[in-house]
């Protein structure tokens, strides 16, 4: 209870310093923190599917886009670009020794226990049986939605291309 | 009840980020904040009628039109940037053409 109730207060925290500190980059940091503390709380709630989604699409992908519209709108000068290496360069040195350690110790860690999620254990109704038997029509929904963002986007640089 | 609360704070934070923001990124960032209340809500809801597996189908569907609806949005920023050279809402206002 007392570890819940933590995580959501980390969750609000970060959704309150996203919207309040000044910085665009350090906005879009924020919203990838809140999705990663959301899916957490997912985890926690035997979401396992939608919890991987959350943290694969909402806190991978959607700051990746936000990061790239605050480059391409507030692009860095040469120097400002030159000294940002240099300076992440000096204070990241250490990051790649760091991942590989992460990353054997996680695997090592599934090895020693085996993860399965919760849903598969127990034999409960699987979100995949309940997504393409019973709601097929939503997956319908999906694709078209899908396919109505990939033509706007192509019709917004086609525009953009006609004009420039 | 600490999830209702959480929901709810989510909610006034991404609507008081819409309102007060007059930079158009910000206002997404905000759109997204409020996103996540609805996902923690729907969640909320399966754990608590034991239907996960319906919420998560819903939480797929609604991950999906995020992601839509923000890539979208992403290029009608840049565009309007690309017009106006400025991101400021208040600077919007031919909207014809």
């Amino acid at each position: 209870m007392l570890l819940e109730l933590l995580i959501l207060i980390l969750l609000v925290s970060a959704g309150l310093w996203t919207v309040m500190t000044r910085s665009l980059l350090r906005s879009a940091m924020g919203l990838a923190l809140a999705s990663a503390i959301l899916t957490i709380v997912m985890f926690r709630m035997n979401a396992n599917i939608a919890g991987v989604f959350e943290l694969s699409v909402c806190a991978g992908l959607i700051p990746v886009l936000f990061i790239s519209v605050i480059s391409l709108t507030q692009p860095m000068t040469f120097k400002e670009a030159s000294d940002h290496m240099k300076e992440r360069l000096h204070r990241f040195w250490g990051l790649p020794l760091i991942v590989v350690v992460l990353g054997v110790t996680l695997a090592l860690v599934s090895f020693k226990y085996k993860v399965t999620p919760a849903a598969i254990q127990e034999g409960k109704p699987d979100v995949r049986f309940i997504l393409w038997h019973l709601k097929q029509f939503d997956l319908l929904g999906q694709i078209i939605i899908l396919f109505t963002g990939v033509f706007g986007v192509a019709i917004l640089f086609k525009e953009r291309n006609k004009r420039g | 009840m600490a999830n209702a609360i959480t929901v709810i704070l989510l909610f006034i934070i991404g609507i008081y980020c819409i309102l007060v923001s007059h930079n158009l990124i910000r206002v997404l960032i905000g759109l997204e904040i409020l996103i996540k209340a609805v996902t923690l809500l729907v969640i909320f809801c399966g754990y608590q009628t034991q239907n996960t597996a319906l919420a998560q189908a819903l939480v797929i569907t609604i991950i999906v039109i995020e992601v839509v609806m923000m890539t979208v949005a992403a290029g009608v920023v840049v565009g309007i940037h690309r017009q106006n050279n400025s991101l400021d809402a208040r600077n919007i206002r031919k909207l014809k053409g």
